[in-house]
């Protein structure tokens, strides 16, 4: 069964390695991964989507709180939370029929076209992974040039004390945000 | 954020600066960070990137004594053999490529067995990483999945925080190797010798009570058991929990079996102790295990040696599982009762409740059990034939026992020898018995011993070892005469590698490939061109002489004993097999 994990960690040397590292070591799948820093400079969030059996997510789970620099690890499926992907589709569109039923295709699905190509379309997509999924399938038909996926960003609807302490608190030491951005 | 950069974040907690801490060039900075932490003894080899570090060691032989071994292998095996013996955190220091590859045997010996080391490595200068410069390797990289944890020195002054951190993660929580690698520019930069007064690891917590409700919980199933066995292993000696092991076995009378990682942790000749459970394990440890009703298990991690096939491994049993790391806790069998917490702790508590219990309890509740055991023990105890014109591999280790009064710390290899010792010297206390369980890595005993013996040059050290485990790391023959070491090595030759033999003979109808050592050198010989003693037994009936003039010439000597190259260690529960399942001969 799918899991999404969401994974709080110092923002040190190494650490995402060391996350990556102990799946391929222990043979764990990871579907899809995330990370960016939270509003403290200092602490990362990584949102990894993997698959298993309970006995194996409870193991993941135990492996990734073991690793020294990780300071929370939830495990986001079943309890309540909401889940996002992003998708940048270059879709071939070069006969009118094509563009226009890829036009009506989009509209219906609200996902917006992001720039318009004489022979094609860049379509830009966010929503649930089977969301992303079901949009791909419509879309194979006409032709796809070029395909990335953002994989799943979660985020809790009820977080605990300890998630909102580690990732939504602005650090004493943190810097302007808007600066940090462009680092 | 690009997902390159998060690891290029967040420099390291910087000590505070105060005017008065003296500046000292990182080589210093570092060699002062391990006087601090209390350490004596460092085991190295030198090289181009460390040459600051030993141009500063050579300032300080006062207060860190350097034992220069022939390879690194054997380094870090003899601070292994030193951490285990001592319950210290064993420090290895060795230069950047070669010289840190060559630790690798050993420290993936040191997680898998939970040993506490801190390996320092050098490392290229800082501008030069990831040139492919002279002995470059990416060390981090490389040991990541074989390490608790390691760190990339940046900076001379986050030295003396990192090798804090360093030797509070080694020896804390469930132990186990920390490797810092440190650029060859960061140890001629000079910064103040600051040491931080506290250590900053949010994510590291490492338990140490357990929960009180689910010990008493626990306790009541216990004590509700009819069939009950304690199954013990290494974590019950790195917490230094003997004393309340045996207070609690005994309070419970309840049978105790030890695996290889914990011998010694109960004695093995008190008349609970069942002996070794597994694959070469007792018959009665085995089927004890496999009839219970509840396997209180403390600080084990239900290892494939130890449980055989999974799905018959104590069926009938509730499993109470306490250990210090929580990932070892239903990871191979599930728990009923899963608790997080050091073996010594645990144990106290539980102690504790039981001293509060309003019920005494009574001797005889386990009488049937005691007497169904006692059934196993005599349908099959350890047996051997003896010969008349060959030495049984059995035969020595029980001569051994009594030679040293079963006081000796010995250090074994992997393979026939050390199962053979597992089941016949009968170590009496913790940290006597020094053996590659989790890795097998052959070539650790005798530097190992060593590295014991440099620790308690008082006691009476044996490196027991295999003819092909000791040509792995036969080289430190050089290193423990340069020393001094009074260590006696005994070669169970048998001039094959056993145990692949065995195997060969029962599961691939003796198809014997490549395990005759079909030259060897002479051992007797070899120790002499080392100026060590070189002694061999070829016969029982010399076999007491010889060990008796081995064990009392003092220095460095080599006992070559010649043994029965057909026999096999039993009982064994084939693989895939069922613990229950044993072979008996």
């Amino acid at each position: 069964m799918r899991h999404t994990l969401s994974i709080v960690v110092e923002n040190h040397y190494g650490e995402l390695a060391r996350i990556v590292g102990l799946f391929s070591a222990r043979g764990y799948n990871i579907e899809s991964l995330t990370v960016a820093e939270t509003l403290d400079p200092s602490v990362s969030c990584v949102t990894l989507v993997t698959s298993g059996d309970d006995r194996t997510i409870e193991q993941i789970v135990k492996q990734v709180n073991k690793l020294v620099r990780v300071l929370h690890v939830e495990d986001l499926t079943g309890s309540s939370h909401f889940e996002r992907e992003m998708v940048l589709i270059n879709v071939r569109t070069e006969s009118h029929t094509a563009l226009h039923t890829v036009l009506s295709l989009v509209a219906n699905d609200h996902c917006n076209v992001a720039e318009v190509m004489e022979d094609g379309l860049i379509i830009e997509a966010t929503g649930e992974w089977k969301e992303i999924n079901a949009l791909v399938q419509k879309l194979v038909p006409f032709g796809i040039r070029h395909i990335v996926r953002t994989g799943t960003v979660a985020v809790c609807k009820h977080p605990g004390e300890q998630i909102t302490s580690l990732v939504g608190t602005i650090a004493s030491s943190g810097q302007d945000l808007q600066h940090r951005g462009t680092e | 954020m690009p997902l390159a950069t998060i690891d290029d974040r967040a420099p390291a907690a910087p000590a505070p600066v105060t005017p008065a801490a003296p500046e000292m060039r990182g080589a210093r900075l570092l060699l002062e960070a391990l006087v601090r932490e209390g350490v004596d003894t460092v085991f190295g080899y030198p090289g181009g990137a460390v040459l600051h570090i030993y141009d500063e060691l050579a300032n300080m032989k006062s207060q860190l004594r350097h034992v220069l071994a022939r390879h690194e292998q054997g380094a870090i095996h003899m601070a292994e053999g030193y951490s285990k013996a001592t319950g210290r955190v064993g420090v290895v220091l060795v230069t950047s490529g070669p010289g840190a590859t060559n630790t690798i045997t050993g420290i993936a010996n040191a997680y898998m067995d939970s040993t506490p080391l801190v390996i320092i490595t050098g490392q290229v200068p800082r501008k030069m990483i990831g040139t492919d410069a002279f002995q470059e390797v990416d060390t981090i990289g490389i040991t990541r999945p074989c390490t608790k944890y390691n760190y990339m020195v940046r900076e001379a002054r986050e030295i003396p925080a990192i090798v804090r951190e360093a030797f509070y993660l080694a020896g804390t929580g469930r132990p186990g190797p920390v490797l810092i690698d440190i650029p060859k520019d960061v140890t001629a930069e000079k910064a103040p010798f600051v040491y931080p007064t506290e250590l900053r690891l949010p994510g590291y917590r490492p338990s140490l009570k357990a929960d009180q409700q689910q010990i008493e919980a626990a306790l009541e199933r216990v004590l509700a058991a009819e069939r009950p066995v304690l199954y013990v292993g290494g974590g019950i000696i790195h917490s230094g929990a003997s004393d309340e092991l045996l207070q609690l076995a005994e309070a419970l009378h309840i049978p105790v079996t030890p695996t290889l990682m914990g011998l010694g942790c109960f004695p093995s000749a008190h008349p609970q102790c069942l002996g070794m459970l597994g694959m070469h394990g007792t018959y009665c440890a085995n089927m004890a295990v496999s009839e219970s009703d509840l396997l209180l298990a403390i600080g084990v991690r239900f290892d494939d040696r130890v449980t055989g096939r999974l799905d018959t491994f104590a069926r009938g049993a509730e499993i109470v599982h306490i250990d210090v790391d929580d990932s070892s806790l239903s990871k191979n069998v599930r728990a009923h009762w899963a608790i997080v917490a050091d073996a010594k702790s645990a144990m106290q508590q539980m102690l504790d409740a039981l001293a509060a219990h309003a019920a005494p309890l009574s001797p005889q509740r386990l009488d049937s059990w005691w007497k169904q055991i006692e059934t196993w023990q005599v349908r099959a105890p350890l047996v051997y034939l003896d010969s008349s014109d060959k030495i049984k591999p059995q035969q020595l280790c029980e001569k051994l026992h009594r030679m040293t009064d079963g006081k000796a710390i010995i250090a074994t290899d992997v393979g026939q020898h050390q199962m053979w010792i597992a089941q016949y010297y009968g170590f009496r206390e913790p940290r006597q018995s020094l053996t590659s369980g989790g890795l097998g890595a052959m070539g650790y005993g005798f530097p190992a011993a060593l590295g014991a013996q440099l620790a308690f040059p008082d006691r009476q050290v044996i490196a027991f070892v295999g003819d092909g485990g000791f040509q792995m790391t036969a080289q430190e023959l050089a290193t423990a005469v340069q020393y001094g070491a009074n260590l006696k090595i005994i070669i169970m030759n048998n001039n094959s590698l056993g145990m692949v033999r065995q195997w060969q003979e029962i599961f691939y109808d003796r198809n014997y490939s490549h395990v005759n050592m079909e030259w060897t050198p002479d051992f007797v010989k070899l120790a002499e061109a080392y100026g060590a003693t070189g002694l061999r037994a070829r016969h029982p009936s010399e076999l007491h002489s010889v060990l008796e003039k081995g064990l009392s010439t003092p220095g460095v000597v080599v006992i070559d004993v010649i043994v029965e190259v057909e026999e096999n260690v039993f009982p064994m529960v084939p693989p895939g097999g069922g613990i229950s399942d044993m072979v008996l001969e």
